[in-house]
């Protein structure tokens, strides 16, 4: 991915201002020449050595030095990513960047499936200590999802709010929106019965409304505004053509409010997916964070 | 005959009222003439409820009577007060008609009337002047006699008058008292200044009132504003217009009266005559002072223009013995001024020679911390005798401009300023010298700046940082002046304009190629260059022409564009500061690029004949100069090999960078832009802006243009001179020591700001109260949780105590706009907050190079 900007060269310093201002950039995935990428496929890798080549009695591996070690880092590691929500809320002053944690959130947040992994020396079963392992791995796995969404779907809700003035934002939608249904409902007044109720239909339905499978796959398939601008095109084609078209005019402003309504709904597609994944990730973690409880207190209680 | 007074004081107004309450509080027999039947006419007729205010706020008053800013009607009830219990001798309904010295003549003094006739013929007067006691004569027949005369008249009772038939109905009047108690009426405004919008708008404010207004504007509609209200403060006429737009009320353009009958009026336009309903009739066409009864005294005019002021001694004393003009007629407007004025000049005719000036203790001040131990006036003199462009002023002009100055003194080698420093202040160099570093590396390498010259001109021009350090030479004493303090200076003594641009145009072309030049090299170029204004967007060089001359950007910025495959492609941003053009001068040839304005700016422009004959007699300059040009000619032939293998991706950064000067990083220092191939959309940034401030979020992410995955949100650019800033009655808005532009605790919720700011990035709001903490919010869900709270919350939890004041101060609106998060550690909040760092802040010097574009193509 090519940044916007070559990233960041030696840090430039300015006299006589109190802060150092950075004009280049890079994005939380690329953050510090990929510090926090390097750092815990390092880990990984060692862990995974020590794993392997340092003999340990016993069969309990958790109970072994290194299985205490890999527990202890694991849970203080859970602990200190679950604080990015609170970092992420607490606007302290201070020279931190929530992009340096989010980058750090990423990959330790990897790192930790490995650390858990390890830690249980594979072995599994009906019990706590797989369940604390298993909600781990699904908050890694929808943190994945959610990688992916922050790194493909910007691109497309900024290309969806493109137009020839520069961008419009979704309040504007909203109004243009409510001035083409207010153009509509005025043009619609001579019409017949029958029209009228096609026209009215679109007018009345809700935007908003639909079903969250509606809202996430953005197909509607009940759109009141296709239905309408399909039947008044049959109606018209029907009726003898007269010079006046005012059912031509009527159906192209549909036509328009239909591709408002299709933008309105991509927009909403896609800014559900960037934060759909956050209810699975965040509760998902405090489940998590209760087996892990469990986890502890009963090997202790067992020991 | 009568008793003589020891001092007649004429004219009731903020000076007449303060001299005549000084004279009853010392004793002095005194009187105190008002042709109205009330104290203060001027302010006595401002619009009710209109808020006064006291400006300049350092300066001290020294009066018998009271004076802070405030309503109208609390100023007036305390003078009314004070003057009774003071015991003032007030006499009303008294108009002055001719003052007369009652003495013998005065040998050799003789005042000189000029009349000029409207064909342009002048006949002169003389008039012999007499030695006191004066006679006053009023308009009933009345003669009251005078030791001392204090004129404190003005110019107000002095309003031009409608000249149309009809003109002298009674409907026709010249002020309006209460607009909200005028209703259901055809109301016509004629003149488009200050005092006539502010009347017109009152008039509408309630559409409940049921007015019809029309206001006339003698100029044609322009889009300048400035233009088509060419007498009025901007934000006024701005207002106006809104209104005109909304529909409240018309502005008439290009219309004049040209007759008044009762119900109707006449208006000439440029499509003819129209007659429309009028009940009423509101002139404010400006006055003048009545200087066919002044000078009918025998007090002399400093120049025949219209707008001159008497002559006058630092005391206030006018060219007739004994006859003293204070206030707003001997040309200072302010009320504070005036006051002091009238204290001062009663206790000189006391015969106190000794005071000194109310502002004394503050300009003792302001010099204590200099050696040499001299007195006010003696430092006064000495920087006069010493600062070149301070020579033309007045003791008076001079006072007051101390007063918005600092004097400085410096060690020898102690740092004055450095390198990058956000400054927009001048120095003037009183007495020593300073060095200015060329090199940041090396200490040794350095220009003299001698005694009573000036340094830091770019800053003031421009509004960039300072671009060297300088260090004092030997001791030096400096006297800093504020931009404002420069800007009047400059507009107050011509002289001093003049120096200060041919200083700064000289050291421009000292700088262009380095060191190696001295003044009297270019004495020559600097006496045949001229300072350009340029439109923005209007081209300096033209691509293919085959001119000469070198340009340098004293104010703005410009952008060069190449024609390449037919398309204009952007090639480089040049900041105020830099130079263009002498390519051609140097090598020949035609120009290999067009250069235009990407804001309106100003360019000195340099014969490019006169320059090469420097450059001939130089050598070693031409080399250097030629070296510094391969710069330029590597960044075009990149451009031109990079078209071929990446043409999509130079348009587009083109077309981007396009995009961002159009969205005002042409003028900007620091802008807050948004990657949208990174940014979530999850807000964090504005709620991290309202946390940091009160509460109130300064940012709107989402409003503003997008161009190529490229954002400008809705929020402060840090203009290189800001809008905002251009017409704050307190003063409020400063730029820091980062170069952020804030406004500070006395402002007074005008909207000046808001209004003139292009980009609306000022918001007019309240301060929500407190939230409670974070940590009960997400353990408890107290409050509304991080960002800015909602209108609705902030409404219900906001404690009023019933008090009016301090619920009046609770919901007061303040201008709300980015600080760039200055004092608050670690920067920004809105970037430190960005989760994926999609949101970055740049200067347009910095961002917008030829180097994004090498990264993005590689």
């Amino acid at each position: 991915m090519a940044s916007v900007a070559p990233p960041e060269k030696t840090g430039r310093k300015r006299t006589g201002t109190s802060r150092q201002r950075q004009s280049m950039h890079e994005g939380f995935l690329t953050h510090r020449n990929m510090f926090w990428a390097k750092l815990s496929a390092a880990l990984a890798l060692a862990l995974t050595l020590l794993y392997i080549f340092v003999p340990l009695p016993g069969t309990h591996f958790g109970a072994s030095w290194l299985g205490y070690t890999l527990g202890t880092v694991g849970a203080l590691l859970i602990l200190w990513l679950t604080m990015l929500g609170m970092r992420k809320r607490a606007i302290t002053p201070g020279r931190w960047s929530l992009k340096a944690w989010t980058s750090a959130h990423v990959y330790l947040g990897l790192l930790v499936t490995v650390v858990g992994t390890l830690h249980s020396g594979f072995e599994f079963a009906w019990n706590v200590h797989t369940l604390a392992w298993a909600l781990m791995l699904l908050v890694v796995g929808s943190g994945i999802f959610g990688i992916y969404a922050y790194a493909t779907l910007p691109r497309a809700l900024s290309a969806n709010r493109y137009d020839e003035e520069g961008a419009i934002t979704e309040k504007q939608m909203i109004e243009a929106l409510r001035s083409l249904d207010r153009q509509i409902h005025d043009a619609a007044q001579p019409l017949d019965v029958q029209a009228a109720t096609l026209v009215g239909q679109s007018l009345e339905q809700d935007p908003f409304g639909g079903t969250l499978w509606n809202r996430v796959t953005g197909a509607y398939p009940d759109c009141a505004t296709h239905t309408a601008i399909a039947e008044l095109r049959s109606l018209r084609a029907s009726r003898q053509r007269s010079k006046d078209d005012l059912l031509g005019r009527i159906e192209a402003q549909l036509a328009r409010k239909e591709a408002l309504l299709e933008r309105l709904r991509q927009h909403l597609k896609l800014k559900s997916w960037l934060q759909a994944w956050l209810y699975i990730h965040v509760p998902v973690t405090f489940a998590l964070i209760a087996a892990l409880s469990a986890h502890i207190v009963s090997v202790f209680f067992y020991w | 005959m009568s008793e003589v007074f020891k001092v007649v004081i004429i004219g009731s107004g903020p000076a007449g009222i303060s001299a005549a309450s000084r004279a009853a509080q010392l004793g002095l027999s005194h009187v105190l003439l008002e042709k109205a039947d009330h104290l203060s006419d001027t302010i006595f007729k401002y619009q009710k409820g209109k808020h006064v205010m006291a400006t300049p706020s350092q300066l001290v008053l020294r009066s018998d009577q009271e004076f802070d800013a405030g309503k109208r009607e609390d100023i007036l009830d305390k003078w009314n007060a004070r003057t009774a219990t003071l015991g003032v001798n007030v006499k009303y309904n008294a108009e002055v008609k001719a003052i007369k010295g009652t003495g013998e003549a005065i040998a050799g003094s003789v005042q000189k009337i000029v009349t000029r006739a409207r064909d342009g013929s002048t006949t002169i007067n003389e008039l012999q002047r007499h030695a006191p006691p004066y006679a006053i004569t009023l308009t009933n027949g009345e003669t009251v006699l005078a030791q001392n005369v204090v004129l404190a008249i003005g110019t107000q009772g002095n309003p031009n008058l409608m000249r149309c038939p009809g003109g002298d109905l009674p409907h026709v009047t010249y002020q309006l008292d209460d607009p909200y108690a005028v209703i259901d009426q055809h109301i016509i405004v004629v003149g488009t200044g200050d005092a006539g919008i502010e009347n017109a708008r009152g008039l509408v404010e309630d559409p409940a009132q049921g007015n019809t207004v029309t206001i006339l504007n003698r100029n044609p509609r322009s889009t300048n504003v400035r233009e088509s209200f060419s007498t009025a403060k901007e934000p006024n006429a701005k207002a106006l217009i809104e209104d005109d737009a909304a529909g409240r009320l018309t502005i008439r353009y290009e219309a004049e009266t040209s007759a008044v009958e009762p119900g109707w009026v006449t208006l000439s336009t440029r499509d003819g005559e129209e007659r429309i309903r009028c009940d009423r009739i509101i002139a404010r066409i400006g006055s003048a002072p009545p200087r066919a009864f002044v000078e009918g005294c025998g007090i002399e005019f400093a120049s025949a223009d219209r707008l001159a002021f008497p002559t006058l001694s630092p005391q206030f004393e006018s060219t007739a013995p004994g006859i003293f003009v204070i206030g707003a007629l001997a040309g200072y407007p302010l009320i504070k001024h005036c006051m002091n004025q009238g204290y001062d000049v009663v206790e000189f005719i006391n015969g106190n020679k000794d005071l000194k000036p109310a502002d004394e203790p503050l300009l003792e001040a302001k010099f204590a911390g200099l050696p040499g131990q001299r007195s006010v006036n003696d430092w006064l003199e000495f920087l006069r005798a010493n600062v070149a462009i301070l020579e033309g002023m007045t003791t008076l002009q001079l006072r007051e401009f101390m007063l918005d100055s600092q004097a400085r003194a410096y060690a020898a080698g102690d740092v004055i300023f450095e390198k990058n420093d956000p400054g927009s202040s001048l120095f003037a160099i009183a007495s020593g010298g300073v060095n200015v570093r060329l090199d940041p590396k090396d200490a040794a390498k350095v220009v003299a700046i001698p005694a009573g010259s000036i340094f830091g001109e770019v800053g003031l021009i421009s509004g960039r940082k300072r671009g060297a350090t300088v260090v004092a030479a030997h001791d030096t004493v400096c006297i800093e002046i504020s931009r404002n303090a420069a800007l009047k200076l400059q507009s107050q003594v011509p002289s001093a304009r003049r120096a200060i641009e041919r200083i700064s145009t000289e050291r421009q072309i000292l700088q262009m190629f380095g060191s190696g030049l001295t003044p009297a090299d270019i004495a020559e170029v600097v006496d045949g260059s001229k300072i350009m204004q340029v439109r923005a967007g209007e081209a300096i060089i033209k691509e293919g022409d085959d001119d000469r001359d070198i340009y340098v950007i004293r104010v703005g910025s410009m952008i060069v564009e190449k024609e390449v495959g037919g398309k204009p492609v952007f090639l480089s941003y040049l900041p105020a500061g830099s130079y263009v053009g002498e390519m051609a001068v140097i090598d020949g040839g035609l120009r290999t690029a067009t250069v235009r304005a990407a804001i309106k700016s100003e360019v000195i422009r340099i014969d490019g004949k006169a320059f090469r004959r420097v450059l001939a007699a130089k050598p070693a300059l031409l080399d250097s100069a030629r070296k510094q040009m391969e710069v330029r000619r590597a960044t075009n032939a990149f451009i031109e090999t990079k078209k071929d293998t990446f043409s999509g991706v130079v348009d587009l950064y083109s077309e981007q960078a396009k995009f961002l000067v159009s969205q005002g990083l042409g003028e900007a220092t620091d802008v807050l832009l948004i990657d949208e191939r990174l940014c979530v959309g999850c807000d964090n940034c504005e709620k991290a802006c309202a946390d940091s401030h009160d509460g109130l979020s300064r940012l709107d992410r989402e409003a503003g243009k997008s161009f190529a995955h490229l954002h400008v949100p809705t929020s402060c650019r840090h203009c290189e001179h800001p809008h905002c800033m251009a017409d704050c009655p307190p003063n409020a808005i400063q730029r820091g020591p980062d170069g952020e532009v804030t406004i500070n605790d006395t402002c007074i919720g005008c909207g000046n700001c808001q209004r003139n700011c292009p980009y609306g990035v000022i918001r007019m709001d309240k301060v929500p109260p407190k939230k409670p903490s974070l940590l009960s919010w997400l353990l408890f869900g107290a409050g509304p949780g991080p960002g800015e709270p909602s209108y609705k919350w902030s409404k219900k939890n906001t404690k009023y105590t019933g008090d009016p004041v301090v619920d009046e101060a609770l919901d007061r609106k303040k201008a709300i706009k980015c600080d760039m998060c200055s004092g608050i550690e670690g920067g920004p909040s809105c970037v430190r907050a960005c989760p994926t760092g999609a949101a970055i802040r740049v200067s347009p010097d910095e961002f917008l190079t030829v180097a994004r574009l090498e990264n993005e193509g590689a």
